[in-house]
Order: structure tokens, then sequence, then C-alpha cells
């Protein structure tokens, strides 16, 4: 009978000894992600979405973005973390047949633009000067705090843009564009100051790989949806609206990230897969060179949500409840202030009936008058001097 | 380079002076030591020891029966100027040191050490304390974290906040349920008395700005879990990132500042979920019910006692133990500004500020980071200046731009020289001046490169219009040439 019983136990000790391994490795698998989880080194988000058309027949542009905005705000990037550039002029539009709405879906399934929209920079103001300000900061000091991007050396920002596009240039509100290089440069402007950690560009334009071509500040990943010489192309028109309502690409991202909630742990490779060929019809492109980390470990959320790390805390500091109470050491300067008035203006009346300023009169300068000189030297030598008296 | 010198004064109680001193009593000492920080940066800190013996009236300060007494007797007879320490060192058989500590670190500037048996091992005490009280190689490496590899830093080194010139902090009560709980929370007299102590010290390194709001129908964006064996509800430990976000959408903040936020939030959970409390990574509840997040703030869960009777009306008024509430809320800021007590080995013995919240020298501390931060800011800042400024030829760069750029240079080359003098306050103002100044001209709106064209948009624009007129010209100019050409070769034909 003594055979069995250490025959158990070697079985029971043995079975012991498999589970202790396996609970040690499950508590080191934890302690793996949990340090993956750490190692972006971020922490907070910002996200900068910009739609750079205007007018009715581009209503794609504006559901695109207004769509990214929904998802990021859904997965946790607050309203003041968010600057959002719209021409804004699709809700309120003469020919929109369900004012106040954007559909996103065909048969107007879901509308983006809500209730709770936040629009920083609308209509007129979605200039390049005033994306390029927001970009590096160089803002006026009388901007409001909304309308500012605040990020700073631990900030990982999304920059979505989509509109119309050429090979190198994007073009802003059918007036102006913006180049590459420009936008390159305003990225290595951020560098240097150090407002982000990691930055992660998506474009929706025609051509929109030739404008990540340029960038090469650290740092920066970028995907765009189509290559140079491709067209990125619209997905559904919507026989209601009258209208194209979403590009193909930014439609699938969108379903792509519908699936995405704060704490899953979908990485950027999944992101790249979206919308091939064969959906999309242009070929979507990535940039990665730039980038630090492998993409295998950048999470979804690193750049499409905000999840922040925490830590518990253990400490805490022993107060005295009766000490407290006496005056405090520092004197307190107290500025007699005046009390404030409105302040003086101008009557309108002298305004109005101002006489317009005497324009000093200036001689024309060397150029024009060089100019001039030349043609109507070159034109009387050339023809002869007697052609002179017909003309004065 | 960079050169921080701290001047230390080391003083010998009679007993203590170890045999084996190269020099009589008093006499100075200098030691040097090299940071590198990457290939090209290194940092140099000095430490500029007096030695000498105790005084009398030290003498009879020291000989009180306790540390705290001692340390306390002693703070009017040192020099306290920001940046220096003093160390005592008391023979190793005084009573003024409890049992099995040999370093005594006090409230203010100064510290007790036991002798030990030789200089040498002085020495490496005095070092690990002067370390501890001033700067060490990885606080100085975490302040020039963008200068660092990434490879060097650990993963919390930049967790910390940055160096900045204000803060804004905001009080928040979370309500989510106020049919249950009718809280109050006498918010204003409790940072009064708590909190601007903390404040007025902390006064020197930047503005502070405090304001407080309550907000109904917040919720947390985890469901808690219902534990049985304890009957209370847990919010485990890797849920917990996930929580601020609903709320964050409703926090808010000053218009009117563009300073950093530090949000301190107060969570009443609701009847249905109460008690709540905080699970860490191994499962045990976390004795301060409460957890911050780098950079943010903190948040602290305050579970209400369910009532005696089922009969009670609702809703229950509560009144918020704020002593207790801002015991975590000020180890959270002191936290997030980076000054742990943690990591100290066992024979230190730290003495608990108080209701001041910090120590003289964890203030220094925090100057010394800072001071250093901000030098590299500025040099960083200038140099990228510097080349925009070359990349675009024709910017114009207004006069005040140009001035703030000259004082931003001058405070920082003051800064670096006070900090080799040891004059860490100096040191600190002429830093934060420089600061402002390299920001302010940094961020000037008028150097935004769009405005200035570059030459071949020049070309580009002008090309178009000019050439098809200039041909014409230019082939009439080609002809007269020849023709005079013609003209002077003629007159010796024409014989």
């Amino acid at each position: 009978m003594a055979a069995p019983v250490p025959a158990v136990c070697w079985v029971r000790a043995a079975a012991a000894l498999l589970l202790g391994c396996c609970g040690a490795a499950l508590a080191s698998g934890v302690q793996d992600q949990a340090e993956q989880f750490f190692r972006s080194g971020h922490t907070n988000n910002w996200a900068v979405l910009v739609c750079t058309s205007r007018f009715w027949f581009n209503y794609r542009h504006v559901a695109n973005t207004l769509s990214v905005y929904r998802s990021v705000k859904r997965l946790g990037i607050p309203d003041s973390h968010i600057v959002l550039m719209l021409a804004d002029d699709m809700a309120c539009n003469p020919r929109n047949p369900k004012p106040a709405t954007v559909f996103s879906h065909k048969n107007m399934e879901l509308n983006v633009y809500g209730d709770d929209v936040e629009v920083d920079y609308r209509s007129y103001e979605v200039t390049v000067e005033n994306f390029l300000r927001v970009l590096t900061g160089r803002i006026p000091p009388s901007t409001p705090r909304s309308k500012r991007l605040l990020s700073d050396d631990r900030s990982n920002i999304l920059i979505y843009m989509t509109g119309h596009g050429g090979n190198g240039f994007l073009k802003f509100q059918d007036s102006e564009e913006i180049t590459n290089v420009e936008l390159a440069d305003a990225f290595e402007q951020m560098w240097q100051k150090r407002r982000y950690n990691e930055l992660l560009f998506i474009i929706d334009t025609c051509q929109g790989a030739s404008m990540y071509e340029r960038f090469y500040s650290p740092n920066i990943m970028a995907l765009a949806s189509s290559q140079v010489g491709e067209d990125s192309l619209s997905h559904q028109p919507d026989l209601g609206i009258g209208v194209h309502l979403m590009d193909r690409y930014t439609f699938y991202v969108l379903e792509f990230l519908e699936e995405i909630h704060p704490a899953s742990q979908t990485n950027m490779n999944d992101l790249f897969q979206v919308c091939p060929k064969s959906l999309c019809v242009s070929t979507p492109g990535h940039r990665t060179d730039l980038f630090q980390r492998d993409p295998q470990n950048v999470l979804i959320t690193d750049f499409f949500g905000s999840v922040r790390k925490v830590e518990i805390t253990t400490e805490t500091v022993s107060l005295d409840s009766d000490l407290a109470g006496f005056e405090s050491k520092l004197p307190k300067d107290e500025l007699a202030t005046e009390p404030l008035k409105y302040a003086e203006q101008l009557p309108v009346a002298e305004i109005i009936h101002q006489k317009p300023k005497q324009k000093d009169w200036h001689p024309p300068g060397g150029f024009i008058l060089g100019l001039w000189a030349l043609i109507i030297m070159v034109f009387f030598k050339t023809y002869g001097i007697k052609h002179m008296k017909y003309i004065f | 380079q960079l050169q921080l010198a701290v001047p230390v004064a080391v003083v010998f109680a009679p007993g203590s002076v170890p045999g084996d001193l190269p020099r009589p009593l008093p006499f100075r000492d200098v030691q040097e030591m090299e940071i590198s920080v990457n290939l090209r940066t290194s940092i140099t800190s000095r430490y500029e020891t007096v030695y000498r013996s105790t005084t009398a009236q030290e003498e009879a300060a020291l000989n009180v029966a306790t540390a705290r007494e001692a340390d306390a007797a002693l703070c009017p007879l040192q020099d306290a100027s920001l940046g220096s320490l003093t160390v005592y060192v008391v023979p190793e058989t005084s009573s003024v040191l409890p049992q099995g500590v040999s370093i005594y670190v006090g409230k203010h500037r100064s510290a007790l050490v036991r002798a030990g048996p030789s200089l040498a091992a002085l020495r490496t005490r005095l070092r690990q304390l002067t370390q501890v009280m001033s700067f060490t190689a990885s606080s100085i490496a975490t302040a020039l974290s963008d200068r660092v590899p990434d490879s060097q830093l650990g993963p919390d080194a930049r967790r910390h906040l940055k160096s900045s010139l204000g803060y804004e902090i905001t009080f928040s009560l979370l309500n989510p349920d106020p049919k249950s709980h009718d809280v109050d929370w006498d918010i204003e007299d409790a940072v009064n008395r708590y909190v601007q102590p903390v404040l007025d010290k902390l006064s020197l390194v930047a503005n502070f700005s405090v304001d407080s709001q309550i907000l109904y129908y917040a919720i947390l964006g985890v469901m808690p879990r219902f534990d049985k064996e304890s009957s209370s509800f847990i919010l485990s430990a890797h849920s917990l990132p996930h929580v601020i976000n609903p709320v964050e959408a409703r926090l808010g903040s000053s218009a009117a500042s563009l300073y950093p936020v530090l949000n301190f939030l107060l969570y009443v959970p609701e009847r249905s979920h109460s008690p709540l409390y905080i699970q860490d990574k191994d499962g045990a509840p976390v004795s301060t019910n409460a957890f911050h997040s780098p950079r943010w703030g903190g948040i602290m869960v305050y579970n209400v006692e369910a009532p005696g009777s089922p009969q009670a009306s609702l809703p229950l008024r509560v009144d918020v133990d704020m002593v207790r509430v801002m015991e975590v809320f000020l180890a959270q800021l002191r936290l997030l500004f980076g000054l742990s007590r943690e990591e100290l080995p066992p024979e230190f013995l730290l003495e608990s500020p108080g209701n001041e919240g910090l120590a003289d020298w964890e203030l220094d501390r925090l100057l010394w980071a800072h001071t250093v931060e901000n030098i590299a800011t500025v040099s960083t800042t200038l140099t990228s200046l510097a080349q925009l400024l070359d990349k675009i030829g024709n910017i114009v760069i207004k006069d005040d731009v140009a001035s703030e750029v000259y004082r931003a240079v001058a405070s920082a080359q003051s800064a670096m020289a006070e900090l080799a003098t040891g004059h860490l306050y100096s040191a600190f103002q002429a830093s934060k001046e420089a600061v402002t100044s390299s920001e302010r001209a940094f961020f000037d709106p008028s150097l935004l490169h769009l405005l200035y064209f570059p030459d071949d948009q020049k070309f580009a624009i002008y090309i178009p219009l000019f050439l098809p007129m200039a041909v014409p010209i230019l082939l009439s100019l080609a002809k007269i040439v020849r023709e005079a050409r013609q003209r002077k070769k003629e007159p010796t034909k024409m014989d």
C-alpha cells in the first residue's frame, strides 16, 4: 500500500509545481502587459481635425471630419483637447433638406452633427495661417483657450485633414494652399519646441501620400488614403440629400474604429490594413520610418483615445488640525485697485465724418521706372526716332 | 557646461571628530562630480564643504533628548539661505539619534549624522546625504529629459510636472447621487487652513491659483464589481485608467489662464455602490482609497457609511472630513511635483514637515531641478529660433522680439553664473526670467514663416507675367548691339 501513496503525492506535487509555474507566468505576463502599457510615454492626448473645403458639394469632407470627431470623443478625448476646424456651412445650408443635421451614412442613419459639436475655427477662420498658428503656437495673445493647442512634450497628437489636394499641396477653402514643405516645417517647429511626444497624421485627399513625403521630424507616423497619381474616391451618394456623404477611406477607417473601445489592445498594423485596394479603389499608404516604436506596439487608443496612466497613492501627509489656522507667514500684498470704468470711446459721429487721410504721392519706384525706360529706349532704337513726332 | 555648486557646512560636535582628518579644523574642501547627460552635455556638481567644530550654542542645542528638539533649536543658528546645507556630526554613542538610525534629516536645511569609525565612512554618508537633500544624477537627468537618450531614462522619468510659471489647482466634489447624499464640504476653510500654507511655501516656485466646484450626476466610466467576501464594491487597478474620461469633459478649466491645471477630485459613491474600495495590483485594498495620474491630478473615493436604520430619510446629510481628504490630496500634490519619500535606505529618518507640506530641503530639490530644466529649455528655444531665422532669410525681426532674445540670453547667463557660485534663489529667479523672455520671443505671432515668401514662389509668379513681355525686348536689345557693332566696322570699309 505504500507505493501508490507516494505516487499520488508525487503527482500532486507535480501538479502544484505546474500550477505555480503557470501562476508565475501569468503574473509576469500581466506585469509585462502593464510595462508595455507604460511604454508609450504619453500623458495626454490632443486631436486637430481639419476640414479644408466649403460649399455644399463638399458635404462629404465635413461628414468625414465630424465622424472622426465623434469617434475621438467617444474614445475619451474631451472637447478641451480637440481643435476642430470646419467650414461649418452644411448644417444650416439652404440646400440641406434636413437642416441642423449632417449625415454620414446613407438613409440618414447617423447624424454626426448632433447637439454638442464644438467647432473651434469655423467658416472663414479655417485658413492656412490659422492652421499653422495652431500647430506652432504662435497665436496672438487674445486667442481663447479653446482655440489653442496647449500640448506639451508628453502629448500624443492626432492630426486629421481632409479636402481636395494634389501632388504636394492641399487646397484650403478654394482660395489658398498649403504645401507639403510648409507642413513639414511646421512639424519641425513643433518638434523643436517639444510640443508633441508622438504625432499621427491622417490625410484623406486625392494624392494624399504626397503630403507626408517631406516630413523629417522624429516620432511622426502618417497615413494617407491614396498614393501620388491616384484619386481618393467618395463612398456613397444619398439620393435624399443629393450629395456624396463620405469618402471611402474614412468610411472604412470609421467602421474599424467602431470596434475599438477604450480598453482595446488593437495596434496600428490593423489600421494599416484598413481599406485595401478592392474596397477603396485607391491604394492607401503609410509612413513609419520616422516613428521610433514598432507599429506593432502602438495601440490605437494611444492616439484616438485618452487612456491615462495612473498610480495608486500610497503616501499621506500628516496634518495637524490644531496647528492650522495661524496667519500665513508671507505678507499678502493688497494692491488698492481703482474701480474699473467702462472705457471711453470715440463718439461715433466723429469717426464717420472724418476726412480721408491724404496719402502722400510717391514717385514710381526703381524697378518700374527702369522697366519703362528700357521699353521706350528699345522701341525707339528699333523703329527709329522719326516715330517720336507721331506720339507727342 | 553647467556647474552646480552646493555650499555645505559640516559641524563636528565634541567627541565626534574622526581621528584621520587631513587638516586641523576648520578647513574647506571642494568635491567635484561629473554627471554626464548625453555624449555632449555634462553637468559638474561641486560640493563646497566647510568643516568646523561646534560653537557653544550649537553644543547646547545638541544636548537635548530628541532629534526633533535638536533640529528646532539649531534652526535659528544656521545659515538658512536656499540651497545650502548644514550637517551636524554627533558622536556614535550620542542618544540624540534613536537606535538604528544614523542619519536624521530635519524640516529645514540641516541634518544630524552619527559619526562613523573613520573619515572615509563619514564621507560616504555625507555624500549620500547631500545627494538626497539637493539633487542626484537621476533627478538632473529627469529635469533634462529631452536631452537624455531614451534608453537611459527609467519608465517613470517624465511623469513629474514640467517647470511652469504657474499652476491652477481645481478641487472638485463629484456627487453622482444627490437623491441619497447631500454632501457638503467646507472647501474654503480647508484650503485656507491646509492647502494655503503649502502653496505659500511653494510660492517661490510658481504662482498658484485655487478654485473649487461641485459636480452633480457625474459618474465614473467604470462599473465597480461587487465583492462578496467583503460585501463592498471594488475598482481594480487595471480599470482605473478609464475612470477619468467621462468626468474630464465636465471638469472645465479657467478660460483666462494658460497654466497647467491640476485636478483633485473627491468622489462620493452612490448609495447602491457603497462602500467602494480601490484595489491595487495584488488585490489588496488601498489604504488611502485614492489614485493619481501624472501631470493631471488625483482622485479620492470617500465612502459614506450606510444609515443606521432603513427608515432614515434620504438624502443623508454628509459632512466631509476635510482633514482626511486634504492629507491625501496634499500627498498627491507632492507626488505630482516629484517629491516622494519612499526611496531612502532604512538608516535615514526623515522629519515630517507637518502642516507646511514640504521641508525646506525638498523645496531646494525642486528648485535645483526646475532651474536646470529652465536653463535647458531656454537654450533649446533660442537655438531653434536661430535655426528658424537661418532657414528663412527674409524674416523680419521686430525690435521687441530682439530685446526679448537679448534679455533671455543675459538672464540665462546670469542664472548659470549664480548656479556656479551656489546662490540658488537668484539663479532660480534669473532662470524664470530667461524662460519667460525666450518663450515670448519664440512664440511671437509675427514669426510665422508663411508670411515670408520663399524665392521660388516669387519666381513662379513673376516669370509667367514678364517672360512673354521680355522676349521682344531682349531680342531688340540683341539687334541694337549687333547694329552698333556693324556701324563700328563700316567706316573702316567705306573708304
